[in-house]
């Protein structure tokens, strides 16, 4: 008889039980959206704020002093100590490294431009632009495209071909970039409207003839210097593998109490747990540990911001997706109890026939959570979408979904629907079946 | 209404009474009798009509003012204008004063010059001068042990100090052949560059060295336009020197904020949404159970106009009272989410009160009339019969 009664409501009533389910399914949809859209929001940002570039800098342990003014190095050129660029690809091998986005190694060489006694002194910086390498049997490329993506270059797209638009590779800003194996070099914007030089022109660089594939723009020092590929660099300075410094970019996680405690006064399992946490220190210390006689630090410029930054928005999206999952509870209880509050006739109906509260109410309760669960489903299912659909036009990547959301987002539907019927249903229960049947409740 | 007996009983007295306010008072009290009688029912639909109200001006306070929050925040990462003198030329003299005349006495901007100067066994080194406590609030992220108070005392670069002063004893500087004593007062640790230099107060660095600031670096408030217009600015106020934007900052930011401002837009839009949904879902509802009301209404010649008004002045009434105390808390949501994530209150947006208006008495008439529609084609006696 119960599951008739159950089965009649659902078949006779197919509007109420539409409009109470559309309810669900509405308000499951927009918790199920948040919900995957906050999770997901620090590590969406995270990558968004690596646009302000390298957060750790890699330098050698027994360096000697900068001396350097406006991107301007008055060091004398061999002077100090470099890294091996051979040693680089460890940084892939490191317990971090999916969080590592990118490195850019940095070896400034001092130049003459041009040729006689009208030569002008230069800066030449030697880096990757985007270099295919690998470690073990991963293949990975990184460069300055990668860490440093407020470079800008203007140049020309060599073999003719066309730039197809909205293509981001084949944008006509994108076709300067020399290649990592190329004689081909970058002239800073200001540099190049000195020397009064555009893409295509060649220059004479300390004795050797270049070909100036792209001016360069950064708003910063770069401005006034020339950037080269790494090997050319090297070459010109007579130091096969030398790298002054390494840029790497890193997805961290804002700093905490246990974040800067000094890793030797650590008790080991203190220890292993900060190890393990991508916290800009630890992975500081982990490049010190793959690249041999190597100083790593945060730049705390970049480093220092980011995780207030993240904090913010991180609670910001927080308390919004809390103020979404009470919207949605209101309007999924809302709908309940007006669906129930139409069908007082009923209950008076059930009653004079002599149903007890306790069946009716179960009745309505079994009703509800029959709802909840197909309007859970669908919910999740078109708040997935949402979400998906979020993540691409926002932040042009997948917002991924969790699938232990599915039974907690179940639950919270199950559950808001009873809360929200309860009284509905108490209600109901209440009435006396001779007022309710004469249409007075 | 009650009137005393024995006062105005006549009919033409009563009709006389009654030309003066005709229909109107009866309408008045069919409005409040019908919300005080079913004083639960009314009481849950002006609940959700608040409730949705206040979540939709939360929201739009939020969004309106979580940029410029967020602003704040990213001003943390320093100078996003640096003004430079170009080449073989001096910045002059007053160029902070005007500075401040173009943008503002409030705008940060903070002097650098620089020079390389030996230490007694002739290690080169990068000497800075700068304004000790315009730099202090421009370079948060500035890590010092202690900020130099003293004419000669100085902030040393971590590894400036390894190199120069690994006793933290003071050192002499030369340059040009004048000599001057400091005293590492503090330590700078950043990371980058600045680890390697030594940084003097400006008037002491000048007195000793005589080179005067190279390089101003401004933190300029605003949106991107904001920082583009202060530019123009101070490009008309000093004509003789270079303003350039740190691209790295102001594009960082500007992605950021951006992303950030979108989700908050779709969750925002969501929610509202929402909420009116959860308003019209108790609003038909809630309309929808009276009809034995509109029932009697007609059975009693109410004429069609008469019944739709008066629905529809009932639902404009919720819209507006909802949205009145919706606002109200609305903005005390903002304000306690500004407190809790910003720790600076949210300014309340009396601009965004329009809107929440229009919206709320927007969806109590259509919540109002989709059930009037409905019910206009069925018979009085039908549903007084109640069915």
């Amino acid at each position: 008889m119960f599951p008739r009664l159950v089965y009649e409501s659902f078949r006779r009533q197919t509007r109420r039980k539409l409009l109470a389910g559309v309810a669900i399914t509405l308000g499951v949809a927009v918790a199920t959206a948040m919900i995957a859209v906050a999770t997901d929001i620090g590590d969406k940002i995270n990558r968004e704020l690596r646009s302000y570039g390298a957060n750790l800098v890699v330098t050698p342990q027994e360096d000697t002093l900068d001396v350097e003014i406006g991107g301007v190095n008055l060091k004398p050129p061999s002077d100090g100590a470099f890294l091996n660029e051979a040693d680089l690809p460890k940084i892939r091998g490191t317990f971090w490294h999916h969080n590592i986005v990118g490195f850019s190694p940095m070896l400034p060489v001092p130049v003459k431009l041009g040729s006689g006694p009208g030569a002008k002194d230069a800066t030449l910086i030697g880096t990757y632009f985007n270099k295919p390498l690998n470690y073990g049997k991963e293949d990975f490329t990184t460069g300055v495209k990668i860490t440093h993506p407020w470079w800008k270059v203007e140049g020309k797209c060599g073999d003719g071909r066309l730039a197809r638009p909205g293509r981001v590779e084949d944008s006509p800003t994108n076709c300067g970039w020399p290649d990592d194996n190329s004689q081909s070099i970058l002239l800073g914007e200001r540099l190049a409207a000195k020397l009064a030089k555009k893409p295509g022109d060649t220059l004479e660089v300390s004795g050797r003839t270049l070909t100036v594939s792209g001016v360069l723009s950064t708003g910063g020092a770069e401005d006034d210097q020339t950037v080269a590929p790494l090997a050319l660099a090297q070459e010109i300075l007579g130091k096969p593998g030398a790298v002054r410094r390494v840029y790497v970019s890193a997805l961290t996680k804002p700093q905490d109490a246990l974040a800067v405690r000094d890793p030797k006064t650590m008790t080991p399992e203190v220890y292993d747990r900060w190890y393990c946490s991508p916290y800009v220190q630890s992975i500081a210390y982990q490049l010190q540990e793959a690249i041999p006689h190597s100083h790593a630090e945060q730049i705390r410029q970049v480093a220092q911001n980011e995780g207030t930054v993240l904090a913010r928005i991180k609670g910001l999206m927080l308390l919004v997706t809390l103020a979404a999952l009470f919207a949605s509870a209101l309007a999924v209880s809302a709908a309940m109890a007006t669906a129930i509050f139409e069908r007082r006739r009923e209950v008076g109906l059930m009653k004079a026939l002599g149903a007890g509260n306790v069946a009716v109410a179960a009745i309505f309760f079994v009703e509800a959570m029959l709802l909840a669960l197909i309007g859970g489903v669908a919910g999740f299912t078109a708040g997935s979408l949402l979400a998906r659909q979020i993540g691409r036009s926002i932040f042009n990547s997948q917002i991924s979904i969790e699938p232990v959301l599915f039974p907690i987002i179940l639950a919270i539907a199950v559950f808001v629907t009873f809360a929200g019927s309860a009284a509905a249903i108490r209600r109901a229960v209440k009435f006396d079946p001779v007022f309710a049947l004469r249409g007075e409740a | 209404m009650s009137t005393a007996p024995g006062t105005m009983h006549t009919p033409k007295q009563v009709a006389e009474r009654r030309a003066q306010s005709p229909h109107t008072s009866m309408f008045v009290r069919m409005l409040i009798r019908a919300a005080v009688l079913r004083r639960g029912r009314a009481a849950s639909a002006l609940l959700a009509m608040v409730v949705a109200a206040a979540v939709a001006t939360a929201m739009m306070n939020l969004y309106v003012d979580v940029q410029a929050k967020l602003r704040t925040e990213f001003r943390n990462y320093g100078a996003n204008v640096v003004l430079v003198a170009k080449e073989g030329q001096m910045l002059p003299a007053d160029v902070l004063t005007r500075i401040e005349s173009a943008l503002g006495p409030k705008t940060l901007a903070v002097p650098f010059s620089y020079a390389v100067a030996r230490t007694k066994n002739g290690q080169s080194v990068v000497v800075v001068g700068t304004e000790f406590s315009r730099a202090r609030q421009l370079n948060h992220w500035w890590n010092v042990t202690r900020w130099p108070a003293a004419q000669n005392d100085a902030l040393v670069g971590m590894r400036a100090a390894a190199a120069v002063t690994p006793e933290r004893q003071p050192f002499e500087l030369s340059f040009q052949g004048r000599t001057i004593e400091v005293v590492p007062a503090g330590l700078l640790q950043t990371g980058a560059g600045e680890d390697s230099r030594i940084y003097l107060d400006q008037s002491t660095f000048q007195a000793w060295t005589g080179v005067a600031p190279t390089t101003i670096e401004i933190a300029v408030n605003g949106t991107a336009e904001e920082v583009e217009q202060s530019m123009r600015r101070l490009a008309s106020a000093l004509p003789t020197v270079e303003i350039r934007p740190v691209r790295q900052i102001m594009e960082g930011e500007a992605n950021v904020l951006n992303k950030t401002r979108a989700t908050l837009y779709a969750a925002a839009t969501l929610i509202v949404l929402t909420s009116a949904l959860c308003v019209l879902a108790t609003l038909i509802g809630w309309v929808f159970d009276r009809r034995r009301d509109f029932a009697i209404m007609k059975a009693l010649g109410a004429s069609e106009r008469l019944v739709n008004g008066f629905f529809a002045a009932e639902a404009a009434a919720m819209g507006v009272i909802g949205a009145i105390l919706g606002f109200v808390i609305g903005i005390g949501v903002a304000a306690w989410i500004g407190r809790v994530n910003f720790h600076a209150p949210v300014v309340p947006r009396f601009s965004v009160f329009p809107y929440v208006l229009a919206g709320s008495i927007a969806v109590a008439l259509i919540s109002a009339v989709l059930p009037i529609g409905l019910l206009r084609r069925v018979q009085p006696a039908i549903i007084l019969r109640g069915e």
